[in-house]
């Protein structure tokens, strides 16, 4: 999991820059793990750069994710000069030419996916972190005062801290239009956020177009044919995410959160009384009809195809039980189980099917906390998302105490939005700070930055979230050491008008001005 | 805890909001927002078709063809009531349709002026089979009525174009009805702006309080002290408004019925200035020596007032409005206190050591200068907290307090004869998560104690849009719906728009419009648009 960064050819090794001296000129977000800088500046000539395979890696031409990769960040360097027509003829003395992009391990994994499996294996300059290292490499690069472009001499090893660094997004209670996603996963990749966790379906609407149950969409989302993901959508999100070292993980919650399933599947969902009638509206999935878990297993089976990644997430957080309650054949399903009055175990039950089911499709699954805090049997490869605020520590302790891997997610709620610069709050996040042995601590693989749907869709979700998600970005990438607020500030700073520079609406952290401002209106 | 309990509320809210927009579809609006003073509407509805649909003339309207702010909203407008049209989606022509004409009516002419102070804005709009009558006082009401006609046309499933018969009148509750946007914390490209008037045109606005400079920059380009916007703004080419950016504004405002009030606040919020303009600001001492630091104008040179007095009058030229925005708030006194020639004037003037008496003599200077300019002065509070001989025409701006403070302040400033605006329940730039707006709804401008005569004085309010967290990037977004809600608070009768819960579904609805205007509104809450934004 290293990816180097060392050019150009003759090596140099100033001492080991100051902060303040670096973030004049380049700003790296997040930080690299080690890297050494000097003063001496090459000039970059967008009619002669190339970036090319090195001799001897075992990626070619034939690579295309690296092919595309190559060309998009040629653009991040030089799109923006292009037109003002650089010298031809003259070649400076000083000019860097080429980047060399070596792959050294035997497999390039082109044709792959992105999985926790590649960021676990340690396999030095596997292609996800060469996408990573040409990001590196484009942030590098800065303006001098005559619009040229110049790299200073620098040398770099990079690796993250987690392995699991996401972004969730809601396409539930909002829908969110596909380019929408498409330009999120680009400045994912610009952080080095490697989890697309797509919260695809929600109570408020259900988007997802089901090839097995077209009636899901059909009638569960805002609009059947402008508010849904057809598969060719979500193939194009999953293609341009691996593009991108991405992992898409989708995330279909149950047995809560389901309003909108059952407008398009009938007897899904429990129906809520009111005495001893039905009162007309429904509850979670009904857990005690063999005909859910028939549902289920179709269901799934699509979805663990449709979806290449090895997890799927199976949701299972804030079930209410009052419709439960209310219902006579529920209750009589309680007795018949021994369950008494402990609805708890009526979701456990529930849960434990579903888990069953989905094993059987042989993917891994991830769940949020409260399935694990129910006891419901997981496997041990479960990864369990912390999202509850209160007692973080202590569900850490515990989750990782029982053996199971676990994301957090609980400080990083993006959608909670306030005066200020809350991104701090964020950046001081330190995730490994609970009370446990190192085996526990390594079990923490990572976090997400959750932008749930209630206030936000297309018309403020970029701005909102970054560069606020920034912070956890590098939270979640650097050293621990790294959390000096006053470097973040001026580094996060310069790395929010890189973003703008590339056509991305990211918000001012305090004021003050980009060179080049967002002109995207 | 306090987050688990804030959890709970949301997951409340979740619910209760539910049940609204469950509500909300049930019962379909199509209403004019910000909600006319009368309007009467029936279920008789008309078909239009934008092929057989005109906007003209009325015989004995003042304003005819040829009348530059109607002839450019015909077209305007045109464009918002079909926004099909230009994508060519055109229905079957092999249909018959009655032709649709709206005919504006204006009783005085004023074609070419701008709005001001004292602009008419009122109408009456009848909407009938085969035609629409629109009838104004002015130019500006007729602008304020096609807004509403705009916002009575609706599409159905098969996209068709439908109005109800409808009867409006409708005037504005509050003449000064204002956004201010903040161009110094961050430069906001003039797209920004222009879109912004758009908006602000869709929700009544009619002036835009452009707080042009201030302490981190300097960007408009003066063209008596170029220096300023040279040396003063975040970058002297790229980050400036140029005198032809600043015309261009003010002509996108004059046709939209909005005045342009520019803002130059002194003498505190005045660091830019100090770096186009040598022995400006206040030199700070330490000790006996000068710490290099500056602090606000600095008020005992006369070269401060003259330079003041040649400023005020390239501004006053440049913006037409008859009124001035001159700041006044904020004024920090450790520098001043710090400077022994500054000492020494306050001696000399018998101020003792109080230096509101210093803030004072130089709001009096300033304040003259403007009247000599034939300008009435808008200021911020705090210049009436601390100086008591200002002219009675000068107009106050109320931007702190509780509410409590507030409506204390409100009765103290009517109490004193002057006219006064109030912004401090407005700066949308606080945000928290949530909605918000419903805190923008239900302030109540003229709940104060005081005569009639006192409430009469409060002239209007203002929306803030302070610019430390805001630039291109969020503008927009941050704004609005957000907005709206003191939109309407500002035009609408405050008894019929009490209620936040029947609001809201117009809210949504009017958020809709904006976002198929191409305006990009946040959404108040979970759901859907027919059309969503289809920019980033």
């Amino acid at each position: 999991m290293v990816y180097t960064l060392l050019f150009p050819s003759s090596w140099f090794y100033g001492k080991r820059i100051e902060r303040s001296r670096l973030s004049d000129e380049v700003s790296l977000w997040p930080l690299p793990q080690q890297f050494q800088t000097s003063p001496v500046a090459f000039k970059l000539s967008a009619s002669r750069f190339k970036i090319v395979h090195a001799p001897g890696s075992t990626a070619g031409p034939s690579c295309s994710l690296l092919q595309n990769a190559f060309r998009r960040y040629f653009k991040y360097i030089f799109g923006y000069v292009n037109e003002q027509g650089q010298p031809r003829s003259r070649v400076f003395d000083s000019e860097l030419r080429e980047l060399q992009v070596l792959i050294t391990s035997t497999d390039p994994e082109c044709d792959a996916y992105p999985s926790l499996k590649t960021d676990e294996s340690c396999k030095p300059s596997s292609r996800v972190f060469v996408v990573l290292g040409l990001e590196t490499f484009s942030q590098l690069v800065y303006e001098d005062d005559y619009g040229v472009n110049n790299i200073n001499k620098t040398s770099i090893l990079d690796y993250p801290r987690f392995s699991h660094r996401g972004i969730l997004l809601d396409t539930s209670r909002h829908y969110l239009p596909l380019k929408v996603i498409l330009a999120n996963l680009e400045v994912m990749a610009m952080n080095k956020f490697n989890v697309f966790h797509w919260h695809i379906v929600d109570d408020s609407s259900f988007p997802f177009l089901s090839r097995t149950f077209p009636n899901l969409s059909q009638q569960g989302a805002y609009h059947p044919y402008t508010h849904v993901y057809t598969p060719v959508d979500v193939k194009s999100v999953i293609e341009f995410a691996r593009m991108r070292g991405i992992r898409v993980i989708a995330e279909f919650d149950t047995p809560g959160h389901t309003q909108s399933w059952g407008k398009g599947q009938t007897d899904l969902l429990t129906p809520c009384y009111s005495g001893s009638s039905p009162s007309g509206t429904f509850g979670p999935v009904n857990p005690i009809l063999n005909s859910t878990y028939d549902f289920m297993t179709s269901f799934f089976k699509e979805i663990s195809s449709v979806f290449a990644d090895a997890y799927i997430h199976l949701g299972g957080d804030e079930v209410d039980f009052s419709c439960w309650k209310s219902n006579p054949d529920i209750q009589k399903f309680m007795e018949q189980q021994g369950f008494g009055q402990d609805y708890s175990k009526l979701e456990s039950y529930y849960i434990q099917r579903l888990l069953d089911i989905v094993s059987s499709t042989k993917k891994g699954y991830m769940v949020w906390q409260e399935v694990f805090d129910n006891e419901v049997k997981l496997k041990g490869d479960t990864v369990v998302e912390v999202w509850k605020m209160n007692m973080v520590e202590e569900e850490l302790q515990n989750v990782t105490g029982a053996g199971f891997t676990t994301i957090l997610s609980a400080p990083w709620y993006l959608d909670y939005i306030s005066y200020g610069q809350d991104w701090k709050n964020y950046y001081k996040v330190e995730p490994l700070s609970f009370n446990g042995t190192p085996e526990q601590k390594k079990l923490v693989i990572g976090g997400e930055a959750c932008l749930w749907g209630e206030y936000v869709d297309a018309t403020n979700l970029t701005p909102r979230l970054w560069p606020r998600a920034s912070a956890v970005a590098e939270r979640l990438w650097s050293d621990e050491n790294v959390k000096d607020i006053g470097s973040a500030y001026s580094r996060l700073e310069k790395h929010r008008c890189h973003m703008v520079r590339r056509g991305i609406p990211a918000e001012p952290l305090f004021v003050g001005h980009c060179g080049h401002e967002y002109s995207g209106l | 805890m306090a987050l688990k309990m804030f959890q709970a509320q949301i997951k409340l809210l979740r619910f209760l909001f539910l049940l609204i927009v469950i509500y909300g579809e049930v019962e379909h609006v199509y209403g004019v927002w910000p909600m006319p003073q009368q309007i009467t509407q029936s279920t008789e509805r008309y078909l239009l078709n934008p092929r057989v649909f005109a906007l003209s003339y009325a015989n004995d309207s003042m304003a005819q063809s040829g009348c530059s702010v109607l002839d450019v909203a015909f077209k305007r407008y045109f464009k918002l009531i079909f926004p099909d049209f230009a994508h060519g989606t055109g229905r079957d022509k092999s249909l018959r349709f009655e032709p649709f004409t709206l005919v504006v009516s204006v009783r005085t002419g004023g074609c070419e002026g701008y709005p001001d102070e004292g602009s008419n804005e009122s109408y009456n709009l009848t909407v009938s089979a085969r035609q629409a009558a629109l009838r104004a006082e002015s130019v500006w009401g007729a602008l304020r009525g096609l807004e509403s006609f705009s916002q009575l046309v609706y599409q159905d499933d098969s996209s068709a174009y439908f109005v109800n018969k409808t009867e409006i009148e409708d005037y504005p509750r509050f003449q000064f009805r204002g956004l201010l946007l903040d161009t110094s914390r961050h430069y906001l490209p003039v797209n920004s702006i222009l879109s912004t008037l758009d908006a602000m045109a869709y929700s009544k606005f009619n002036v835009f309080h452009w707080h042009i400079v201030d302490d981190p920059s300097f960007p408009y380009q003066s063209s008596t002290y170029p220096d300023l916007s040279n040396k003063g703004a975040f970058h002297p080419m790229t980050h400036i408004y140029t005198q032809s950016d600043v015309r261009r504004v003010i002509a996108h405002a004059r046709l939209r019925g909005i005045r342009v009030l520019p803002e130059f606040d002194s003498p505190g919020h005045t660091l830019s200035w100090g770096k186009g303009q040598p022995d400006f600001l206040t030199p700070c001492y330490k000790g006996d020596v000068p710490s290099g630091s500056f602090g606000p104008l600095n008020p005992t040179l006369s070269s401060s007032y003259q330079f003041m007095s040649d400023l005020f009058k390239e501004v006053t030229s440049v913006f037409h409005d008859s009124h001035v925005h001159l700041g006044g708030d904020e004024v920090d006194f450790t520098c001043w206190k710090s400077n022994p020639k500054v000492q020494a004037f306050m001696a000399k003037m018998g101020f003792g050591s109080d230096y509101t008496k210093l803030e004072s003599y130089y709001m009096e200077n300033i304040l003259n200068i403007t009247a000599a300019l034939n300008k009435i002065s808008i200021v911020w509070q705090d210049v009436f907290d601390y100086h008591e001989h200002i002219p009675k025409d000068t107009v106050l701006e109320i931007w702190r307090g509780t509410p409590a403070e507030i409506r204390a302040e409100l009765g103290r400033i009517t109490l004193a004869g002057h006219r006064v605006l109030l912004s401090a329940p407005w700066y949308l730039n606080h945000i928290s998560y949530g909605q918000d707006w419903r805190n923008a709804y239900t302030v109540q401008p003229q709940n104060f104690s005081g005569t009639e005569q006192q409430k009469e004085l409060v002239i209007g309010g203002e929306v803030c849009m302070w610019g430390e967290y805001v630039d291109a990037t969020n503008l927009v977004s941050r704004l609005w719906p957000r907005a709206c809600a003191a939109a309407e608070r500002l035009w609408s009768n405050e008894k019929k728009t009490s209620s936040v819960e029947r609001a809201f579904p117009r809210l949504k609805d009017f958020r809709c419009t904006l976002v198929r205007r191409g305006i990009q509104a946040e959404p108040l809450f979970f759901g859907h648009c027919k059309h969503e934004y289809s920019g980033l």
